[in-house]
């Protein structure tokens, strides 16, 4: 086999990173690495799909099929190639105004659906590649360059809507949490339905308030608490909402429930990609049979 | 002279007009006849006014024609709404148990036949109140010369599901209504000569639909939005039988992000929508022609501008479709002429979008899209061509991945194979941003001029090959022609018909028109307009979407732009009438015409009146009060036509300013 060996050397790109020295990006970046070389998943079955913002460059730094879609749109263009070839791994990654701005609507959806993919959203709380407004998670209070007042308005909560909207991997991620974070992303790859990540990913240029500090002082691993099931929704639903002092990270909830692909009966038939085109003459004149 | 009849049928929402109209539309298909139907209806489930048309000919029709020969009205507001409108030598069939017609409503030489439905149906028990429109339809059989086997026939394939009973009272009541005609008026004297031929009797969003099958589509997305809404129905109804994967999303936005992601992943994909699903999707248009994703994209245009009119037609999006979207990227638009057509344009569709790499927006229409007519089954192929573009499957190992793989290569003619994810050795990413050949960004930080023209050239000259392959436009009619009409898309039937009759009225016409209007023959159709003598752009928009395009792409201007914006169709009468007024110097005449003032007082009727009234004669008055001439309309009782009042509409404006009442104001 000419294939060369999977390692994180060879899931390397041609592409070096353009993000600040020192973001949360990197981070993330090598999660899905170490998860695709823990997985043995063969590159070219992986397509990432990502929106717009510093984050969303991320399918140009691995060795895997890509699209740099639009702002906002990278749910629905991941969705729509898992439906096209589900033999796919098919990964959406964005920030969190791509997702839970912009293209809040997909997300919402795309949960009720149990799509077989995975969304991970580097969450730095800011808009950093347009220098510094207020995102849809930006803390109450904290001045932006779009609130110099302080925003007054509440943080979107993204793991209570997974919740609330059927997602059935639900995890929160610290980017500095590295080996949590790769069991994190392995498990949601593997994950048979839609996974969320929402992944804390400090910015170091644009938020000066939600620092790597300030996460380290906040958060606790609910792996390290024996007593959490991660299995049972209603005790998820409280963790989902804690956000102040001390902040859970890790696997809030998980079940299992068919996926959208398992349901499709034209799905039945294997990848659509795969599948024969057209209709013969004998099927058309049904069809056409139907209307005389 | 072919034979040929126009029946309408007047109802309100909800009294089983589609289906009375349905079961005559297949009889009369069945028989061997063509047909073009017309539903003027609303946005309303039941209630309102719906106006459905159908055209029977011995030949092809594609559009409803100027005619009424035969009236059947489900209730009493269908009566005096279009009695006048029947022509001598007509009829006019309704439930006379419960419906009158005033005979001042009608036409000399018009035959109304009301029925006596209660005691048709007596002895066949209880009925259900639409049961009145199988009895009409029997009577209507009778007198426009159709055997009532056929009918009955498809009345039983109808209700076989519902068991003999149901059979038997359909099939009864049918026939009494038949026989009770025929005893009581002779037929109407139409002499048809059946083929038997039987013909599909399709709308042009199911030849939509049953293209893009046969033509491999494998992924439809979309949002409802009418009247694009037919295609999903169909669709999802037959998503197993045809191997199509079908999905409702949430929004317009999902939906063609949705099928340009399916596009990527190597489907033939396919959305439709209407004029505001299609601004919504306009950003990722622009994406489909940057990262070079085939994707067909069908506009089902209804009258606009925003929500606009949702069940009327209108060629309005052009402008939209040729704009859509950032910056310039290559892109094809193709608008089919008639319902054959449709099918025929979504293989032509896919197999640009996949030669070429691009999007493909279809710009179909309400008139084309909902409006039935007959097709040839001959004309509808199922080995329709199905070229899927040049592809990159395997890659010598040295050559795989960051060696040897480019997605956006350079090439002359601008097409760079695709590579599907998923196969071994091809890995390479696509971005919006602009890119290199590997598809290795080239915005921000690193902006590189160079690259971003050779790339931009690259992707631009696709049109050029796009071009080449599209069959350039050609007259149609006599070469030397006093006028030209010039159409695109869903209107080539009514200028057909409207050239051939003012040719035959002694005004030689010919007619020019495009299918394809993006990328545009513009050096051949300025070599053809060049000699044309009076020529005449005719399109359902305000402006003259196309003209203008003509105008840009091929530096000819028209000599007229005849326009209708008002929601409704062309009728071939509309467009001599406005030809001739061209042809003799005259301005366009925007006054309220007669039948727009009694269109307006039904409104006024509607929201003010409670329905109690109906409008009864018109009269142009100078009045100077109102600073305008206006319209006199008399309000008369709904039965007997007595006056009750009178409503002024103005002539030029066509402000309402208020009835008076001539009896006492109680309501």
């Amino acid at each position: 086999m000419a294939t060369a060996e999977l390692t994180l050397k060879s899931l390397e790109s041609d592409v070096h990173p353009d993000w600040c020295p020192g973001c949360g990006d990197f981070g993330v970046l090598k999660s899905i690495k170490e998860a695709i070389v823990e997985l043995h998943i063969p590159p070219h079955k992986v397509l990432i799909v990502s929106g717009i913002g510093c984050s969303s460059n991320l399918p140009g730094f691995i060795r895997a099929y890509g699209v740099h879609s639009l702002h906002g749109r990278a749910l629905p263009v991941a969705t729509g190639a898992a439906l096209a070839n589900h033999d796919l791994h098919v990964i959406a990654v964005g920030g969190d105004g791509d997702g839970f701005g912009i293209g809040m609507g997909h997300f919402i959806h795309a949960m009720r659906r149990n799509l077989n993919l995975t969304y991970i959203v580097m969450d730095n709380e800011i808009y950093g590649l347009t220098t510094g407004q207020a995102s849809p998670t930006t803390t109450e209070g904290h001045k932006t360059k779009s609130t110099p007042r302080g925003n007054v308005e509440r943080p979107v909560q993204p793991l209570a809507l997974a919740l609330a909207s059927g997602a059935t991997y639900v995890a929160r991620g610290f980017s500095a949490e590295q080996k949590q974070l790769t069991k994190l992303t392995a498990a949601a790859i593997a994950h048979k339905g839609f996974s969320l990540i929402d992944v804390f990913s400090p910015c170091v240029t644009f938020n000066m308030l939600n620092t790597y500090p300030w996460f380290k002082e906040r958060v606790y691993k609910l792996e390290e608490d024996a007593g959490y099931d991660p299995t049972d929704l209603m005790a998820a639903l409280p963790k989902s909402l804690e956000f102040g002092e001390r902040i859970p990270i890790g696997l809030l909830y998980r079940s299992e429930r068919p996926t959208y692909e398992d349901t499709e009966p034209v799905l039945r038939n294997g990848p659509l990609v795969e599948q024969p085109l057209g209709l013969d003459r004998a099927a058309l004149d049904a069809l056409l049979a139907e209307t005389m | 002279m072919a034979t040929e009849i126009t029946i309408g049928i007047a109802g309100a929402a909800g009294d089983g007009l589609d289906r009375t109209g349905d079961t005559l539309a297949r009889t009369a298909a069945r028989l061997g006849l063509h047909l073009f139907t017309y539903n003027s209806y609303q946005s309303l489930i039941r209630g309102g006014h719906t106006w459905l048309r159908l055209r029977l000919s011995e030949e092809k029709v594609d559009n409803h024609g100027d005619h009424l020969n035969v009236l059947v009205a489900l209730n009493q507001d269908g009566i005096e709404r279009h009695a006048r409108e029947v022509e001598p030598g007509g009829a006019i069939v309704f439930n006379g148990a419960r419906f009158n017609c005033d005979p001042s409503l009608v036409r000399e030489g018009v035959t109304l036949v009301p029925l006596p439905v209660p005691e048709l149906t007596a002895p066949l028990g209880k009925l259900l109140p639409v049961m009145q429109n199988t009895a009409a339809l029997g009577a209507l059989l009778h007198l426009i010369g159709f055997e009532v086997a056929g009918a009955a026939e498809i009345l039983f394939e109808t209700f076989r599901k519902k068991g003999q009973e149901v059979i038997d009272q359909n099939g009864g009541v049918l026939r009494a209504g038949y026989d009770y005609a025929a005893r009581k008026v002779p037929a109407l004297g139409y002499r048809w000569s059946f083929s038997r031929k039987r013909r599909p009797v399709v709308t042009g969003n199911l030849m939509t639909a049953l293209g893009a099958v046969a033509a491999g589509c494998k992924f439809y997305s979309a949002y409802p939005m009418s009247p694009a809404s037919s295609i999903l129905h169909w669709l999802a109804a037959h998503s197993e039988t045809c191997g199509v994967l079908v999905k409702q999303a949430e929004d317009e936005l999902a939906v063609v992000n949705l099928a340009i992601g399916a596009g990527h992943a190597g489907v033939r994909a396919m959305c439709a929508t209407s004029g505001g699903g299609f601004a919504l999707m306009s950003e990722a248009i622009g994406m489909a022609g940057m990262i070079e994703t085939p994707v067909v994209i069908v506009n089902v245009q209804r009258g606009g501008p925003s929500t606009g009119l949702p069940t009327k037609s209108e060629q309005g999006d052009l402008n939209q479709a040729i704009g859509a979207s950032q910056g310039d990227f290559p892109r094809v638009i193709i608008a089919p002429r008639d319902a054959a057509d449709c099918f025929h344009t979504s293989v032509e569709a896919f197999n640009l979008a996949e030669t070429f790499q691009l999007p493909v927006i279809v710009l179909s229409d309400l008139l084309l899209g909902e409006h039935r007519s007959t097709v040839d089954p001959e004309a509808i192929p199922s080995d329709v061509p199905i070229e899927r573009g040049q592809w990159v499957d395997a890659l010598r190992p040295e050559d795989r991945d960051n060696g040897g793989y480019k997605r956006y290569a350079l090439t002359p003619s601008g097409i760079s194979p695709r590579a599907r994810p998923g196969r071994e050795g091809m890995i390479h990413v696509s971005g919006t941003d602009d890119h290199d050949e590997k598809g290795i960004l080239i915005s921000d930080e690193h902006t590189n001029p160079a690259i971003r023209r050779k790339m931009h050239e690259k992707r631009m000259r696709k049109m050029e090959g796009v071009r080449a392959r599209l069959r350039p436009p050609a007259l149609e009619g006599p070469a030397e022609a006093q006028v030209t009409l010039i159409g695109w898309g869903s209107t080539w039937s009514v200028i057909h018909e409207a050239a051939a009759r003012l040719t035959e009225e002694g005004v030689k016409t010919n007619q020019l028109h495009f299918k394809y209007l993006h990328p545009f023959h513009g050096a051949e159709a300025r070599a053809i307009l060049e000699r044309c003598r009076r020529t005449i752009v005719v399109e359902s928009n305000f402006t003259g979407q196309f003209a203008r395009h003509l105008r840009a792409e091929s530096g000819f201007s028209v000599d007229h732009v005849l326009t209708r914006y008002d929601g409704e169709p062309f009728e071939p009468a509309y467009i001599t009438r406005r030809v001739r007024a061209f042809l003799e110097g005259r301005p366009v005449d925007l006054e309220v015409e007669e039948h727009e003032a009694r269109e307006m007082a039904y409104h006024y009727i509607r929201i003010h009146m409670q329905d109690k009234t109906r409008p009864g004669r018109l009269r142009k008055v100078a009045a100077a009060e109102y600073g305008e001439p206006v319209w006199e309309v008399e309000l008369v009782g709904r039965a007997a036509g007595t006056p009750e009042g009178l409503l002024v509409i103005g002539r030029e404006t066509g402000s309402t300013y208020g009835s008076h009442s001539l009896v006492s104001n109680e309501r």
